[in-house]
Formats: structure tokens, C-alpha cells, sequence
């Protein structure tokens, strides 16, 4: 899931005073599993930030709030077309793709983000959560005994592990296991060490960040006339 | 009253609800400052309750739960505790002054205690003053009124959840 938290209160409300009317809108999906941006972290932030306004003399601005199922598909949007028309602002609790999905469907409305969005990751424990895909979009999870060294080792070595191994550990911080000790227990232990006999040739990065936002297109799944957009 | 700040103590029913009770019964004297809002157990506790006391002028919080380690459903109090935590941070970043909510551990037993729970934080929220969220203080008795009424429904459905859980068989 998409791992987020929240913006401290003041950077929000300096940026929502402003406006006369916002609407606060959460997202049931990822944030809300991740207690960033679900329908109670939608109700303690309204409250924070009416409450904050007032102390700052901006007691005026309308704080509302609602969640949405998801905020990164249009259909489940439909449900705030209307509402949205009320409001001079939208502050989206949604991960970054959720606030410019809002954004771009309601074009005449500023939308501002009410989280900073981390990263792909897991619950690791209650309350910790760490990211495990940097969505390169060349998995090579396989080769890798199931473990990223793209995300999980802080040099991304791809023929790893690194001079800064320290007892199963990262140099870069010692709190952080060595993801190329991870790779080599568990290559052990499912016994395929053998491949790393082999040097891996550099990864492909075009398929990742390089070259512009990435799309992809189902053509069969496409509904004739409706895209895919240009 | 006017003049007097208001506090809200969100009690558990199993130790300082029982303990205001008692106080009571005992004649023990503390400030009328505080209003007293029953909960299953301070497990129950949202930070949004919190918020909304605040938000509606209160002017401090009490939560006061059982005894660490003597929880009636084990660890509600330990989780109100890192909540409480949570939320004072949250206060500071709002603008409000963290001192103005504090959790307390108490067994039903403290009566005594209950009422020198309730002055310690009269006195402290006098010195720290009114909450600059403070409307007219009529107002902020309906908002607590209003919480208290919210309250009590969560403590009738727990109740009924208990007996439909066959704990009262």
C-alpha cells in the first residue's frame, strides 16, 4: 500500500487561510490503513485546524470535512462533484495521486495536499510501517530471493552487498538491516546462492523515473472513444 | 461559574468514575470546576474526543484511568496513555498549551485522590488561564452536555455489548 503522514497542522492551515470555505476530503484506501488519511485522521485534523485558524485570528475560514472510498479513481469522485462547488479550497488526505486526481477533475478549485506521501511499503508491526517497492517498473524481485535491493539497500547495488555490511546491519545506519545480508540468508537457505556466482548487468532505468510519468494501457480493457488519452 | 475555567475529566467507569463517587460519598471538598463525562474504559478514548472538548472551549482535560496493570480489559489504559501523548503534541502544534490535558491512573478506591487530582489541575488551569477558544461559557456547558449525552450512549452499548457477550450471565 501507499505509505503516508501528516503535514503539521500550521503548514496546513497556512495554506488553506486563504480561503473563506474548505473541504477536507480523506480516502478510504492506503491512507486509511496507514491512520494518515481515513475518515478519523479526516475528523482530528478538522478539529486541529478549525481550532488553530481561530488562534490565528482566522476564525472565519468554514473547516468541513467527508471521506471518500478512493480518491485516485474518478468514479468514486462523482460522489463530491457536487459538494466540491460549495467550497473555495479542497484539502486532500489522500496520497499524492488522490490530490491530483482531485485536482485535475475539479479545475477551477485549488487542492492542496494534506499529507506528505512516503512510499510503497508494509505493516511491519502496529504503528511501523517500511517501504518495499520503489515501483522501478523492472521487477527483479526473482533473481533477488525476494527481497528489493533496489529499495531495501541504501546504494540500490544491484551486486551487493557492500563493504559497509556490519553484522547484518547498513552503514548508512545501523538500525537499518542489510538488505544484501537478507538476500544472502534467504538465497542460502532456499538454496540458490549459486546465482549470484554471476554479475548483474546494470538495470534498465528507463523503465523507472526517466522519460516522464509512466502509463499503462490495457488496450483490450480500453472503452472505444474514452481513451487512452495522448 | 462564569469566571471559573471549566474542566472535562473523561473517567473510566470501572476506577474514577467509582472514585468521584466516592469522593462524594465521603463529603471530600474539591473545586466544582470539573465535569465529569463516563467512559467503558479510557481504551475508549479517540483523540478526536479530546479535540472536540477543546474545541468546544473547555479549558482543560482530565483522563483518568484504572492503575497500570489494572486495566478491566487489560491495556485500554496503557493505549489512552500514549493517545493522551499524542494528542499533546498535537495541542502544541494547534497553539494550545500541552499542560492543559493530563492523564491520571487511580483505582476505585481513591476518592481522596480523585478530588486532589481534580484541584491539581483547577490549579494549574488557572494559572495557565481561559482557553484562548473560550466562547461564552454557556456555550461550552452545552458542548459538554452535548459530549456527556454522546458519552452515556457508548456506555449503555458497551453494556449491552457485555451482556450479549454473556459477561453479565
Amino acid at each position: 500500500m501507499i505509505v503516508a503522514d501528516r503535514k503539521k497542522v500550521p503548514e496546513i492551515r497556512d495554506m488553506i487561510k486563504p480561503h473563506r470555505r474548505v473541504l477536507l476530503v480523506g480516502c478510504g484506501t492506503c491512507v486509511t490503513v496507514c491512520l494518515a488519511g481515513g475518515e478519523r485522521e479526516v475528523g482530528i485534523l478538522g478539529s486541529a485546524l478549525r481550532m488553530s485558524l481561530r488562534l490565528e485570528g482566522h476564525g472565519e475560514v468554514v473547516v468541513d470535512e467527508c471521506t471518500i472510498e478512493r480518491q485516485c479513481e474518478d468514479a468514486f469522485i462523482d460522489i463530491l462533484a457536487q459538494r466540491v462547488g460549495e467550497y473555495d479550497a479542497v484539502c486532500s488526505l489522500g496520497c499524492g495521486a488522490g490530490v491530483q486526481a482531485l485536482a485535475e477533475r475539479f479545475p477551477k478549485t485549488p487542492v492542496y495536499p494534506g499529507l506528505n506521501t512516503q512510499f510503497m511499503g508494509i505493516l511491519e508491526s502496529q504503528g511501523v510501517w517500511t517501504e518495499k517497492c520503489a515501483g522501478c517498473g523492472n521487477c527483479r524481485l526473482g533473481e533477488y530471493a525476494g527481497i528489493c535491493p533496489i529499495t531495501r539497500c541504501a546504494k540500490h547495488l544491484l551486486n551487493g552487498p557492500c563493504g559497509g555490511s556490519r553484522e547484518g546491519k547498513c552503514e548508512v545506519n545501523a538500525k537499518i538491516d542489510c538488505a544484501w545480508q537478507l538476500i544472502s540468508d534467504r538465497a542460502g537457505a532456499l538454496g540458490i546462492l549459486d546465482r549470484f556466482d554471476e554479475i548483474t548487468p546494470p538495470q534498465d532505468w528507463s523503465t523507472g523515473l526517466d522519460g516522464g510519468p509512466r502509463k499503462v494501457v490495457r488496450e483490450d480493457q480500453c472503452i472505444a472513444g474514452m481513451g487512452p488519452k495522448a | 461559574m462564569d469566571d471559573e475555567p471549566l474542566i472535562l475529566a473523561f473517567c473510566c467507569h470501572y476506577c474514577a468514575y467509582a472514585a468521584a463517587d466516592l469522593a462524594g460519598s465521603m463529603r471530600l471538598q474539591y473545586p466544582g470546576n470539573v465535569r465529569v463525562l463516563r467512559l467503558p474504559c479510557t481504551g475508549k478514548l479517540e483523540v478526536n474526543y479530546i479535540l472536540a472538548a477543546f474545541e468546544r472551549g473547555i479549558d482543560g482535560v482530565i483522563v483518568a484511568g484504572c492503575l497500570e496493570g489494572g486495566c478491566h480489559f487489560l491495556e485500554g489504559n496503557l493505549r489512552a496513555r500514549r493517545r493522551v501523548q499524542r494528542t499533546r503534541q498535537l495541542l502544541a502544534e494547534i497553539g494550545l498549551e500541552p499542560e492543559r490535558l493530563e492523564m491520571f491512573n487511580l483505582s476505585s478506591a481513591d476518592g481522596p485522590r480523585f478530588a486532589e487530582i481534580v484541584s491539581t489541575m483547577v490549579a494549574r488551569i488557572k494559572k495557565l488561564g481561559f482557553s484562548p477558544l473560550r466562547p461564552d461559557p454557556k456555550r461550552v456547558e452545552q458542548g459538554v452536555q452535548e459530549m456527556s449525552r454522546q458519552a452515556d450512549a457508548l456506555c449503555k452499548a458497551a453494556t449491552l455489548g457485555r451482556a450479549l457477550a454473556g459477561e453479565n450471565q
